[in-house]
């Protein structure tokens, strides 16, 4: 049986250990940052203040720069609580419950932040501040599903107990994923469909769509900063007794 | 394999049979949410009948939560649970048991109880076997993706309202095509549409929870 020798590859499991990640992250940390830091600046400067406004919309369509990486990235962060998730029940990695547990609070932000910016440009657009259209309710329903997780995890104390059980629910959750996705073009209802893909040209002008690729981008890396970041929390939070964390430099202060 | 999901079968329905009152409770519980809707919204038929569908579907959904707690908490609580997870057969059949039971004393009860509840609320006697099937086809949809949720937070504090808010998102496409099944047959449009799609979530749903829920049992 050739599968028994299939590996993934060495930094794989290096991940797992908390030591590695640790540093591995504190070393990737002010990339995103500065990355982060450049494309939103960017982007929202050019979407906001100098692409030419929507012959239709006015200046209203300008929220859009907030709104769609707000949405993409609650459908995306979810993903990655997913496979985080699967990764940590698989491979029995405490680094991966972890990874999970961060994406909660922050899938969560950006879902609250898409649903409140869209019902903010629906009410001038479309009349009314919320319509129960597939892509709006079950955006809600994974905004409801990030609760549902996150109240899991809160409810047991056992750490890894509640990275396994939340890593359950999130894969299960996961099944809703597609069909926000796909819900604008399988019930076609009043939500417009996607800006972006990856086989046709965008239907916006560049100075229109660059923009709003560059928010997107830098929401992703904002994104990644992000869970680096609680992820080396959590790990200073369950790995203060070992000696490789007393003796690193970020305790010492060196 | 098949005889060990017969003796638990047996065995649960034989324990509830002694206590019949956790049967009768979520049935009283569904007749009651029926019922707060003519109170609460209106008593004419003009209005009730249009809705009808919904109300079935919300009140079964929130019957069959009810009842859903009680799935593994009493075997655990007396340290069964973990006798019969370590028995030598695999636990998904042991979910797919409790499934079966928990299906038998909830979802059953509400079909048969659904043509009482939509004459209550005037919905047309035409679409009322349209109603039955789609809650013949959902409600083991409904018990199986419960059966994760009530995995989950077994032997967790306060388990019954986690319960809830874990399960009902999932829920939610049941629902949805349920009412609608029945919104169709209503006006006299074809309701295959809406049944297969119900029948394709029961069979997505047979496939995938028996594993989830054996995996949270095993936590």
């Amino acid at each position: 049986m050739s599968a028994i020798n299939w590996r993934m590859p060495r930094w794989f499991y290096q991940m797992g250990s908390p030591k590695w990640f640790y540093e591995w992250a504190g070393r990737l940390q002010p990339w995103f940052a500065g990355s982060a830091f450049i494309l939103l600046l960017w982007g929202m400067i050019w979407g906001l203040a100098f692409a030419p406004a929507d012959y239709q919309q006015g200046n209203s369509f300008r929220i859009m720069y907030v709104h769609v990486p707000a949405a993409i990235l609650s459908q995306s962060v979810f993903m990655a609580m997913a496979v985080a998730g699967a990764i940590g029940l698989i491979w029995k990695m405490k680094v991966a419950f972890m990874v999970a547990r961060s994406c909660v609070a922050i899938g969560a932000s950006f879902t609250a932040i898409a649903l409140l910016t869209g019902a903010i440009w629906g009410k001038p657009t479309w009349g009314a501040f919320w319509v129960w259209d597939a892509r709006l309710t079950s955006t809600l329903v994974l905004l409801f599903l990030y609760a549902g997780v996150m109240a899991l995890n809160q409810a047991i104390s056992e750490r890894q107990t509640a990275g396994k059980a939340s890593a359950i629910l999130a894969i299960v959750g996961s099944i809703n994923i597609p069909v926000i996705k796909y819900s604008v073009e399988w019930w076609n209802t009043l939500h417009q469909s996607s800006s972006f893909s990856f086989t046709e040209k965008p239907s916006m002008p560049a100075e229109m769509y660059l923009p709003l690729l560059l928010t997107v981008l830098g929401c992703y890396c904002f994104f990644s900063l992000l869970v680096l970041m609680r992820t080396r929390t959590q790990i200073l939070q369950t790995q203060s007794q070992t000696s490789w964390l007393a003796a690193h430099r970020d305790i010492r202060g060196e | 394999m098949m005889a060990f999901v017969m003796a638990i079968v047996k065995r649960d329905l034989l324990l509830i049979l002694r206590q019949p009152a956790d049967i009768l409770n979520p049935l009283v519980f569904f007749i009651l949410v029926v019922a707060l809707f003519p109170l609460g919204v209106s008593p004419e038929a003009s209005i009730l009948a249009p809705t009808a569908a919904g109300i079935v579907w919300v009140a079964a959904m929130l019957a069959t939560l009810l009842s859903l707690e009680l799935m593994f908490k009493l075997d655990h609580e007396d340290g069964s649970l973990e006798q019969l997870l370590l028995a030598p057969y695999p636990g998904w059949s042991l979910v797919l048991a409790k499934v079966l039971v928990h299906w038998l004393i909830s979802g059953l009860p509400l079909v048969l109880l659904s043509p009482l509840i939509a004459s209550m609320l005037f919905l047309p006697l035409h679409a009322l076997p349209t109603l039955m099937l789609s809650l013949l086809i959902g409600t083991p949809t409904l018990s199986l993706f419960g059966a994760i949720g009530a995995a989950l937070v077994t032997g967790v504090r306060g388990g019954g309202m986690l319960l809830t808010i874990l399960i009902l998102p999932l829920y939610v496409p049941v629902i949805i095509f349920g009412a609608a099944s029945v919104a169709a047959a209503v006006q006299g449009m074809p309701i295959d549409g809406y049944i297969a799609i119900l029948g394709a979530m029961l069979v997505f749903a047979l496939m995938i929870t028996p594993w989830a829920s054996s995996a949270a049992l095993k936590l």
